[in-house]
Order: C-alpha cells, then structure tokens, then sequence
C-alpha cells in the first residue's frame, strides 16, 4: 500500500453521481428559476463565476492605437502610488503602497 | 541624389536605435533632399514605443489599474525596451511581462501583481483559444462505475489553471471593471480556473485542491489517480463539488480510458 491515498471505486461513483445529479437540471423550471438556481450553486459550489467583464477586448491591434503621448524618451519620473493598490492588504504590515523611489 | 537602397546593414542599423533613446538617429536614413532626418526618425520610435505600451495597457487592464497610468506606463516602457517583440501579432507580446513584473524593483511591495499579470495573460489567451464544445454530462453519466478510476478527460483549448499564494482572483476581478474597489484581504490564497465554453471567458476561483485535481486531469492522469493526488493535498477536498464544477465551466471537450 502505498502513503499515496487511494480513492475506491465506490467513492468514486458515489461522487460522479452526486456531480451529476448537482449538474441535473431537474423539473419544468422556468429560465429565471433556472439561471437563479444556477447561480447560487455556482457561488456555493465552485466560486464565483466572472463573466460580462471586458467582453469587447480582443487584445491590442484591434482598436486605432493613438499615438499622441510621447513614451520614446520619458523616464524621469518618481514611483508614486496612483492605482487601487492602496486598497489592497498584503503580509508584512504593507499596504501594496508605491513609494516614491 | 539617389536615396541609398535597403539593405540588412540598413535595417538593423534602423532596429537598434528604435528602443533605445540614447543612440542618434542613423545616419542612413535621410529626407528626401538627402539631409539627416532625425526628427521623423523619433517620430517612428515614440511610435513604436507608444504602440507596445498600449499593446500592455489592452491585455493587463487590471494591473494598470492597480498601478496606476503613470506607474505602469514606467513600468511598460522598460519592459518594451528589454524585451522587443518577437511576433508581428500584438495580442501575443507582452508573454514575458508577468516574470518582469516579479521582478521589478519598484514593484516589489504588491507581490500579488505578478499572479494578477498571469491571470491576464490566460484570460486573453482563452480569449483567443479554439472553439470546441465542452463535454456533455450525459458522456460520464454513461461510464461504468468500475471504469471511472481509469477515466482520463481532454482539456478544452481555452481551459487554464492559475495558482497564487495572494487574493489574485479577488484582485483581477475587482479590477477588471471600473466599479469602486473595496479593501481586499491580499493575503488568502487563490487559485483560478479559467474556462472559455462559449463566446465568454469565465474566470472561477478554485476549492481547496481543486487546482491540483484539475491541473492533474489536464495533464491526462486518469480520474482515480488524480482525485487520489487532492485528497493527499486538501483534506477537506470535495471530490463531487470539484467534478460538478470542471464539468460545468466546460474545462473538458472529451473522456477516454486510455493514455493518450
């Protein structure tokens, strides 16, 4: 036997049923009680789902690309907080805030 | 006068001044009454330079807005400079800007952001995988009970699996929108599930285990194997919860028995 956990057959076919009984959709619902129950299965079972976000952006190159700041030479510049950083909370006591350099 | 005719020399005289401010214009590229054109030469560069940072800008929407435009134009405009693209095709550079990022000095205080960039990263390129169909429950609703511990699954073209010992779900998503962005704990561990079944990406955080169940049924192990590998990594894996979910946001096109 190895220090490797086994999963029996039994458990597996108990899971798979659970899965697809999970995944069932069961009954003449209608759409709204459908997606209702989807959704909060969703975020109970597996995360939350993202979607609807960005849905227009294919990547670069697919929009007119301006060219009206000049990035060729600048770089005199100090490293100074300008984001959302500063909400967002990391070990060590620091805040993800962007001092000056 | 006759313009001089391209040549090798030429254009890599004319590649190696374009992202590196500090060489002068070349001397091979002439106006057309034959007299240095150092001006229109900096037009094309600030060209260059500006069309790659947008090129960062469109496929890291997040990490700009945690940085900040000015931060990451910076930040972008160094790693245009170290790293020129290799492709014509825009939507695939910027593929080694998450390993800069992790290793920028002045990024060092937000050590999420790498996992955040790689996020991105994987969301365009389930963006722009291949259309298949994911797989249909009623297939492993089909398979014998004594069979399931050798079943081995086909990832769909699109599926990705991003890991992260910071809130990079949580993060990503509070920041690919431009809702306000509530105080994020960065500090809980998050590991994502990126599926694109239909026309939409969708970006899923992960159970616990869940991320080693899946990368290990991505890579073909079979069904036994793997849920066996998860129960080893997260005790309280929830074998059922974590099948329902891969199937559900169409991670899979296919099953088999055999190894591929």
């Amino acid at each position: 036997m190895s220090a490797k956990k086994t999963v029996t057959s039994l458990a597996l076919a108990g899971a798979v049923t659970t899965a697809l009984a999970s995944l069932a959709v069961a009954g003449p619902l209608t759409k709204a009680e459908v997606d209702a129950a989807v959704a909060a299965k969703k975020e109970k079972c597996f995360g939350i789902a993202l979607k609807g976000q960005n849905d227009c952006a294919a990547g670069p190159g697919t929009t007119c690309q301006g060219t009206s700041t000049t990035d060729f030479q600048g770089n005199a510049w100090k490293f100074v907080a300008g984001g959302t950083c500063t909400s967002i909370d990391v070990p060590g006591g620091k805040k993800g805030s962007l001092k000056p350099i | 006068m006759r313009q001089p005719e391209p040549s090798a020399d030429y254009a890599a005289q004319f590649a190696a001044a374009l992202l590196t401010p500090e060489r002068a214009a070349p001397a091979a590229v002439i106006g057309p009454r034959g007299n240095a054109a150092a001006r229109r030469f900096n037009v094309y560069r600030n060209n260059v330079t500006v069309s790659l940072i947008e090129s960062l800008i469109a496929i890291y929407p997040a990490v700009q807005r945690i940085t900040g435009p000015d931060f990451f134009r910076a930040m972008a405009r160094a790693h245009v400079r170290e790293t020129p693209p290799n492709s014509p095709l825009l939507f695939d550079y910027g593929r080694d800007f998450p390993a800069f990022i992790a290793a920028y000095e002045h990024a060092q205080a937000m050590p999420f952001l790498p996992d955040v960039a790689r996020l991105e990263r994987a969301w365009l390129d389930a963006y722009h995988a291949a259309d298949a169909a994911p797989l249909d429950a009623a297939a492993l609703a089909a398979v014998p009970p004594e069979r399931l511990a050798e079943l081995r699954f086909a990832a769909h073209p699109a599926t990705r699996i991003i890991r992260s010992n910071y809130a990079a779900v949580t993060i990503f998503s509070a920041n690919r929108s431009d809702a306000p962005v509530a105080r994020i704990d960065g500090s809980v561990a998050e590991d994502a599930l990126i599926t694109r079944p239909a026309d939409d990406v969708v970006v899923r955080r992960l159970p616990p285990g869940g991320a080693d169940f899946a990368s290990r049924l991505i890579a073909g192990q079979p069904l036994g194997a793997a849920a066996g590998a998860a129960f080893g990594t997260a005790p309280d894996f929830d074998l059922a919860t974590n099948i329902a979910g891969l199937i559900e946001a169409g991670a899979f096109t296919d099953i088999r028995f055999e190894d591929a």
